[in-house]
């Protein structure tokens, strides 16, 4: 029977958030892509929360902007609230927030993919990778056509094998009741590579008009919305926006859910699956914080054209009657109508483990991953690793160098270098406190850390790089003049500090010192600083942090200083863990699995100790020479 | 984990009873880190300014103190035994001054070596063969492996378990302060340095009580090793009790009582003493006798000091030669027993046998034990008496530890005080609790995420 048969250069597997930014890199660096999905309506779909961003999930977002990455900009389309979290934090831990309009995201992100050169869009479910000698020639799908790439990217999300559970109902389905992708899982294991099997969990969807608003607390978004991208301009995300609700779980609902709890699959042992501990269910939180009378719950739209709202905090897999009465339970919602249950769901993913810090298997050349297929969770965790897996897959086929972020300069990196480096047991969140050096990895200078790799691989614009130079030209050169600036102990400058309860002076000070008193910053002395030159906001914020942490930045630079030493000193592919007698055994073993890079990432492997990783300088030092 | 390629100090003579120690700096602030804590005679010469291979005499002063008097030897890299700039201090005073010595580097911006890391440096800069790479990965693998031993087998459990508790406290507040961080919606921590302040003082006095258990020595278990010796019945076990200061072994006319090895840590005046007290060397009579006899017998053999207790009412006999074959050339004093009791051994006799000082006591009365305790600090002070070095290089690791912590936490009661926004403050918890780990060998790895997990409740 003839069947078809198709050549792309690079194959992606799954269309939602990691599978988008990988297709769009691949198409945009010039190779033809052919992105698969199960169901083109549900490209970029949000199968759970309703928002973008968050703590350490906002600065993903940023350097996927910085990067040439799409995700950012299809939010500030799409948003319809947005706030800045921690703003009275340091700036390390500033985060943007935005809710979606989630059909609007996908549609958005849609057409971007069908109107982008080189990308072909294809509905239907791969089956079978193509393997020869350790190296990927194509996919098969189950129609029985063949389409033979240079390199693929896996992106499959939770679709492998899944199984979506609630009481003693489970049905194996992907979310929303789509088709899951019940082949794939045995192609990848005949192909030795390691599944793992992870749950997560959704909370039930209700109809507005069922919600009592007036016994719940109204959240509104920032009076002045910030855009993800930085190329959006600021004037044009300033929206009207959504409200979100707040209201609490109660003694009653924590009663009707221990009562239960013996209906719950995961307490029944239906579910094998493991979750991730971030992000319980309500029945997890009852037993597991039995001190606390009230939870949270945050009721969000998912649309503006849409009466359904998506309960936050209450993710449950109990049977159809306790969620009923569950919901029902929480002030405000006595006569709640779900729309859409609660429900958990088990999906097979990889060990990260077998990746390179590229993104691609270690053991099957051409063949990447990304986003919850490599056992991350989040949309932003997905949206990065897609990239960073479809910047790779081309670097490959062009025969250049590939893209690597170390943990000094991006979160990007941070969550790839756990991901390969740290054995998972749940689905891997990303947080301000995995990164070792977060002052320097803010969201608000994105730009300046990852916009030349961007340049570099392709994916931003030449005039893009330039307004970067000037930008970092305009920072330098401000942020020399603010220290080099002095003034005296006027009236002019005591009566603002009298203003700001700021100590007066007793004799000259630069501007510089000046902001670094906690209680002024850059922007409050513009009035004492005459020849102060008209410059963008965000030269403005980069010139005021700077100054205002310049101690706790540059000890984390130096911190980087000595982070870089090792992670440059390079460990051949082909070394033999085996042959270097000194290593301890559980070095060994852990070495071997692993295979890190370099000396750096050996050194944050758990089982390998300081005097393993003397050794292996040791030994590196016989091979170079 | 210590991976940096910066200036690291260690002693690197053998805790000898020599007199003579040298402290031994390698890496790029050598010198400078030399000339801190340098006064020539005439307080002029600057190290940085002398050309290398060249020795100069003066003292190491610690804030103005003088701490010892020393020969400088100033070797610039790569014509150096690690390739690097290096310093070697030859200290005069003894052991406790080449151990003061060292502190004072380390206080001066040194890190304490890590084992094996002299070697490890001069392979790496090329001072050591190739064909050799072997050999140091195992002086390596196999240093590392001695002192972890001994790091954890020395340090007490008690303080082992303080500073597992500063470290709950501290690991709880970063959960606290980041879990907050992670999911402002659910918890606030806006005004929450006042609490912090007083968990920080907290911390930092039983880091305080910790560092001064340092400076007495008493972190440790492992002191100086003295094993009590001698035939049954001569009074090792009364002997003990005195030095103890209570009852800790049974005492009878009977010989051969202790048939096990006792164990007692003493403290004389900051000196740490292991004392041993073993069964009576003899024939046994029965197996169990034997085993004691034996261990005795280990005991002595890597014992620090041994004492060898004789009863001078009691001729010697076949088992006395055994015994001073046992101590014959070791680190050893002859403790004359029962002088309160008419004497038929006498202090000359005994001169003849053993070459070791001789003192008259009377475990009885109490006679003559102030004497011997004297005596001994005398040959501790003198640095005629050591122990296990690597002890003093952990315990200087361990002091580091501990002051790092210290100041990471003063660093957070700072940040409080500046009004700095509460992320800050989990920066510089962060490296109190790294430090504190370094001393008790564990690393962070996933522990805040864990923390973070199990204590809050966060997430959607």
């Amino acid at each position: 029977m003839p069947q078809i048969t198709e050549e792309y250069d690079v194959v992606v597997i799954g269309a939602g958030h990691a599978g988008c930014e990988a297709a769009l890199a691949c198409a945009r660096l010039g190779l033809e892509t052919i992105v698969f999905t199960i169901s083109v309506d549900s490209i970029a779909l949000m199968a759970c929360n309703p928002n973008i961003g968050g703590s350490s999930k906002g600065h993903l977002v940023r350097e996927i902007d910085a990067l040439g990455g799409e995700m950012g900009k299809n939010i500030d389309k799409t948003f319809i609230q947005s706030k800045m979290l921690n703003k009275s934090k340091g700036p390390a831990v500033h985060s943007l927030r935005a809710q979606a309009d989630k059909s609007e995201y996908s549609r958005s992100m849609r057409m971007v993919l069908e109107n982008t050169d080189n990308l072909t869009i294809k509905q239907a479910e791969v089956k079978e990778l193509i393997v020869e000698e350790g190296v990927l020639k194509g996919v098969k799908t189950t129609s029985g056509a063949t389409y033979y790439c240079k390199a693929a990217v896996l992106c499959t999300g939770v679709f492998l094998n899944a199984r979506c559970v609630y009481g003693d109902v489970s049905e194996y389905t992907g979310p929303n009741g789509l088709k899951a992708a019940n082949y794939l899982t045995d192609s990848l294991v005949a192909n030795g590579v390691e599944m793992y099997r992870f749950k997560t969990g959704t909370p039930a969807r209700v109809d507005k008009r069922s919600i009592d608003f007036s016994k719940m607390e109204e959240q509104f978004g920032d009076e002045r919305v910030v855009p993800f991208s930085f190329s959006t301009n600021p004037e044009d995300v300033q929206i009207d926006q959504a409200s979100c609700w707040l209201t609490y779980t109660n003694e009653h609902t924590h009663e009707i859910i221990r009562e239960n709890l013996d209906r719950s699959p995961l307490y029944s042992g239906m579910i094998e699956g493991t979750g991730p501990r971030y992000c319980p269910s309500v029945e997890d939180k009852v037993v597991k914080f039995k001190d606390k009378n009230r939870h949270q719950v945050f009721l969000e739209p998912e649309g503006l054209n849409t009466n359904e709202m998506y309960v936050g905090g209450m993710s449950s897999s109990l049977p159809e009657d306790v969620q009923h009465a569950m919901y029902h339970s929480v002030v405000g919602m006595e006569n709640v109508k779900i729309v859409r249950n609660a429900y958990a769901i088990e999906y097979d993913c990889i060990n990260p483990m077998q990746l390179q810090a590229t993104l691609e298997f270690k053991k099957i050349k051409g063949l990447f991953s990304g986003g919850q297929f490599n056992g991350s969770s989040g949309y932003e965790e997905a949206a990065a690793q897609g990239l960073v897996a479809g910047i790779n897959a081309s670097r490959e086929i062009m025969g250049k160098d590939f893209l690597t972020l170390d943990r000094s300069e991006s979160y990007i990196g941070v969550l790839i270098d756990d991901l390969v480096t740290k054995e998972t047991h749940e689905p891997y969140r990303m947080m301000t406190s995995r990164a070792e050096y977060r002052l320097l990895l803010r969201q608000d200078n994105a730009d300046l850390r990852l916009r030349k790799y961007g340049y570099q691989m392709g994916l931003i614009s030449e005039e893009q790089y330039q307004n970067l130079l000037e930008k970092e030209r305009q920072i330098k050169e401000e942020i020399n003049r603010v220290e080099n600036t002095f003034v005296g102990a006027t009236k002019t400058v005591q009566d603002l500090l009298a203003r700001m309860d700021s100590t007066p002076l007793n004799s000259g000070s630069s501007l510089a010192e000046l902001i670094r008193r906690p209680e002024l910053n850059y922007h409050v002395l513009k009035e004492i600083d005459g020849e102060r030159p008209a410059l963008p906001e965000d030269v403005q914020e980069q010139v005021n942090i700077n100054i205002k942490y310049d101690g706790y930045i540059r000890r984390q630079m130096k911190q980087v200083e000595q982070f870089k030493k090792m992670e440059v000193k390079k460990i051949p592919e082909n070394i033999d863990y085996d042959s270097i007698g000194s290593l301890r055994i559980e070095a060994k073993q852990k070495l071997n699995e692993i295979r890190p890079m370099n000396i750096g990432q050996a050194s944050r492997i758990s089982g390998v100790s300081p005097a393993d990783i003397s050794v292996l300088l040791v030994y590196l030092e016989q091979f170079r020479k | 984990m210590k991976l940096s390629e910066d200036t690291v100090a260690a002693i690197s003579t053998a805790m000898a009873p020599s007199g003579i120690g040298i402290v031994r700096l390698s890496g790029d602030e050598a010198v400078t880190i030399a000339d801190k804590i340098y006064r020539s005679p005439k307080e002029n010469k600057r190290l940085s300014q002398q050309p290398s291979h060249t020795i100069h005499y003066g003292w190491i002063q610690d804030e103005g103190i003088n701490i010892d008097e020393v020969l400088v030897m100033l070797m610039r890299g790569p014509h150096s035994y690690t390739g690097e700039d290096t310093v070697e201090i030859n200290c005069h005073g003894g052991i406790l001054s080449v151990q003061k010595v060292l502190e004072t580097a380390i206080k001066h911006g040194a890190r304490p070596a890590e084992p094996g890391e002299f070697t490890k440096r001069a392979f790496l800069s090329g001072r050591i063969d190739l064909s050799q790479a072997e050999a140091v990965m195992d002086v390596i693998s196999a240093k590392n492996e001695y002192a972890l031993k001994s790091s954890l087998g020395q340090l007490k459990g008690s303080i082992l378990e303080k500073i597992k508790e500063i470290r709950a406290a501290v690991i709880y507040e970063i959960a606290y302060i980041e879990s907050a961080l992670d999911d402002p919606e659910h918890i606030n921590i806006d005004g929450y340095g006042e609490k912090l302040e007083v968990v920080m003082d907290e911390q930092i006095t039983k880091i305080n009580r910790l560092l001064a258990t340092v400076d007495e020595g008493k972190m440790m278990q492992e002191g100086i090793k003295t094993v009590i010796v001698g035939k049954p019945n001569v009074g090792k076990s009364s002997l003990l009790n005195l030095l103890v200061g209570e009852e800790k072994a049974i005492v009878t006319d009977i010989a051969g009582t202790t048939r096990d090895v006792l164990e007692e840590t003493i403290n004389l005046q900051g000196i740490s003493l292991r004392m041993l007290d073993t069964a009576g060397i003899r024939e046994a009579s029965d197996k169990v006798e034997q085993i004691g006899v034996d261990r005795a017998r280990e005991h002595a053999k890597d014992a620090d000091l041994i004492l060898y207790v004789v009863d001078s009412s009691v001729p010697m006999d076949d088992n006395d030669k055994e015994i001073i074959q046992l101590i014959s050339g070791r680190k050893a004093m002859v403790l004359l027993n029962k002088s309160d009791l008419e004497s038929v051994v006498t202090l000359e006799q005994i001169k003849e046998m053993v070459d070791a000082p001789i003192l008259s006591i009377s475990a009885k009365e109490s006679h003559g034990i102030e004497e011997l305790e004297d005596r001994i600090k005398t040959l501790f002070f003198a640095g005629e008496l050591s122990f296990n070095d690597e002890v003093y290089i952990t315990n200087a690791r361990h002091k580091k530890g501990l002051e790092d912590a210290k100041k990471s936490l003063e660093q957070v009661l700072q940040s409080i005080e500046m009004d700095m926004p509460e992320d800050f403050f989990s920066i510089d918890l962060m490296s109190a609790y790294e430090s504190l780990g370094e001393i008790i060998g564990e690393s962070v790895g996933e522990d805040l995420v864990n923390e973070i997990f199990s204590k809050f409740c966060t997430g959607k």
